[in-house]
């Protein structure tokens, strides 16, 4: 496995019937273990960078090479099998399953890929660690997601993210639905976390006053030159 | 696959209010079209088997339709009469095992009248060769002592109130209104049990009777000054000149179109010799319009269910886009997704037709007792028959196409949406 997680080359990318580009990357690299804050206003194109790299939607030119795999080059099964052995996804809200637990939100990724499966080793247990590591009441484990606080949905939607060990780390906006004071506090237990298993992490935000704790700070408006354009 | 499988079912319980109605409307519709199907099935058998055990029909020349319609079911009225003689002709074919005669046109109380042998209680049957039973009492003598006696069927009896003794008049005609033969009351010897043919809504005397009731009538009214009182009767010879029609068995049933050729070309008489199950056939064939109908509509009633099932998945996709992407997110595909929603669409019928097949059970099971004692039809839950399993499986089918469309949308909303569905 290479050094560098994430790699993009000349990669342009259009939404469907639209003519300006709303992606224009020439270069950009990550490196394994890196911890980067993307910042951009919404609608700078944060959206269709995280849907190429997570592989549901294609480039135009291009390629994006994560851990030394080019996966604008893989069909369509083989790009989602990538993404569930190695990328953890965190959003904005509603992360969770409604209608499932807490913890089964959380073994969700191992039902979903035999990789993940493997490394959290014994599922339930890792997900219990993770639940307690983040903080979540045990006595919250079994509710269904949809009768959580936001905060703790997040925290829930953390460990999912976690399980299994991918490689990579993508968090869309995690913090925009907290109150300020969780907000930094459930930057530190992400970037603990993502430490600890020394994942990738590449945090998406609008909002630079969060990027305090990263080590490095991109905004998309410097890497991306369609972003003054019309873009999604 | 699994997983997604097990999602899918925990997705559609979680939505279970709104499946369930939809369940419920899918439940309904095909018990509706199991059972118009099965009623349409049982009423096809019930009246191409109203008469069995008979070989062929006979009476004078008229419609093969015609004949079935007032010799079977006792409605309309023959144009011509048989002779006696061109009866006996026929009754000692060397083919011919039996033959009973029947003298039709006179009513009780709007219940049709039939006048006939003895032999007419053994000889006639209906369903799968299932005799005519008697509820209570014997059959009439058709002695000259005891000619006023008459065998009623079991609707005659349940909606007149008549009993094994009572004395009951028999007007002449077919309709209500017609004159009486009030002179000579007959007595109720015999009721049959229900057999849910046209024999529950006869009264059946002897043809003796027949005759007798008529000695002193001429073309259709009492003879101005004659009277002959019942107890004179017996001194007149009653063997009747004519009669309407006539049953026939065969000794080999493999010789009927030989005898239906020489009995339509007998040299006496214009007769028509027809095989009562190819003219029910023939008959149910016109009705078979009421029936596709029938299926139609019920069929129509199936699809509003399936495109209710449709409806409720499209709209409930809105809400679930959140989920696909999380499902997408997690490494889902758009067939997975897709494949999901068949799951559900398919579930939820499955789960529909089944329940509509019990809903049509217990009916049968509720209704059975109610039916045997109106009709005489003995009800019974029976497993799918073959082409009751096709339905079910084209119902299943459609279901499947059914869920196709919010699938397909489904699909193209994951890949449009990806991992951020717009609000």
């Amino acid at each position: 496995m290479s050094a560098d997680a994430l790699v993009i080359r000349d990669l342009v990318y259009r939404w469907p019937r639209q003519r300006a580009a709303c992606l224009d990357i020439p270069a950009l690299t990550v490196a394994a273990g890196e911890r980067v804050f993307l910042h951009g206003p919404s609608g700078s194109g944060k959206s269709s960078l995280l849907g190429v790299l997570g592989g549901v939607a294609l480039p135009e030119r291009g390629s994006v090479t994560l851990f030394g795999e080019v996966v604008t080059a893989f069909g369509g099964r083989a790009r989602d099998a990538f993404r569930a052995d190695h990328i953890g996804f965190i959003f904005q809200q509603f992360n969770l399953l409604p209608w499932l637990s807490a913890c089964d939100n959380v073994l969700l990724p191992c039902t979903f890929s035999a990789c993940r499966k493997r490394r959290a080793g014994d599922p339930p247990a890792e997900a219990a660690r993770l639940l307690s590591a983040l903080d979540l009441a045990r006595e919250l484990w079994p509710k269904p997601a949809g009768e959580l606080s936001v905060g703790q949905q997040q925290r829930v939607a953390a460990a999912r993210a976690l399980i299994g060990r991918p490689e990579l780390l993508i968090a869309d906006e995690p913090t925009s639905a907290l109150d300020a004071p969780r907000q930094q506090s459930f930057i530190d237990l992400l970037l603990r976390e993502a430490g600890a298993t020394g994942a990738t992490l590449v945090f998406v935000s609008h909002d630079v006053r969060l990027a305090a704790h990263f080590d490095r700070v991109l905004a998309l408006a410097e890497i991306n030159r369609a972003a003054d354009g019309a873009a999604a | 696959m699994k997983a997604i499988l097990v999602l899918a079912l925990r997705s559609a319980w979680a939505r279970r209010l709104t499946l369930g109605i939809t369940l419920v409307a899918i439940a309904l519709a095909a018990a509706l079209l199991l059972a118009v199907e099965r009623v349409r099935q049982d009423a096809r058998t019930s009246f191409t088997q109203s008469i069995s055990g008979v070989d062929l029909v006979v009476g004078a020349r008229t419609g093969s339709v015609q004949l079935i319609l007032y010799t079977v079911f006792h409605s309309g009225t023959a144009t011509n009469n048989i002779r006696w003689e061109s009866y006996q002709a026929i009754a000692r074919n060397p083919a011919v095992a039996w033959a009973v005669p029947l003298v039709l046109g006179d009513s009780h109380r709007g219940f049709p009248v039939i006048g006939t042998s003895r032999a007419y209680f053994e000889r006639v049957r209906h369903a799968d060769r299932q005799p005519l039973v008697f509820a209570a009492g014997r059959p009439f003598a058709g002695s000259a002592e005891a000619v006023f006696e008459a065998v009623i069927g079991s609707e005659v009896a349940r909606q007149l109130g008549h009993r094994i003794g009572d004395r009951l008049l028999i007007a002449h005609g077919s309709s209500e209104l017609g004159p009486e033969h009030a002179d000579k009351p007959f007595v109720v010897v015999g009721v049959l049990a229900a057999s849910g043919t046209p024999a529950d809504r006869a009264v059946h005397v002897s043809l003796q009777a027949m005759t007798a009731i008529h000695l002193d009538w001429a073309g259709g009214a009492p003879l101005p000054g004659v009277q002959i009182p019942a107890e004179w009767v017996r001194k007149f010879d009653l063997q009747p000149k004519e009669i309407t029609a006539a049953l026939i068995g065969l000794h080999n049933r493999a010789g009927v179109f030989g005898v239906q050729r020489q009995i339509n070309g007998f040299a006496g008489e214009a007769l028509l010799a027809v095989l009562p199950g190819v003219a029910l056939d023939e008959l149910w064939q016109t009705l078979v319009i009421v029936e596709q109908i029938l299926f139609a509509l019920s069929a129509l009633v199936v699809l509003v269910g399936l495109a209710g099932l449709a409806a409720t998945m499209l709209a409930s996709l809105e809400q679930r886009r959140r989920e696909l992407a999380i499902l997408r997110a997690l490494g889902a595909g758009p067939r997975e997704i897709f494949f999901m929603l068949l799951v559900e669409g398919l579930l939820v019928t499955t789960l529909g037709v089944l329940a509509g097949c019990a809903l049509l059970a217990a009916a049968v099971l509720a209704a059975a007792p109610l039916v045997q004692a109106h009709f005489g039809v003995l009800l019974a839950a029976r497993p799918p028959a073959t082409n009751e399993v096709v339905l079910l499986a084209s119902i299943l089918l459609t279901g499947l196409f059914a869920s196709l469309v919010p699938g397909w949308r489904a699909w193209r909303m994951s890949l449009a949406d990806g991992l951020t569905p717009r609000q």
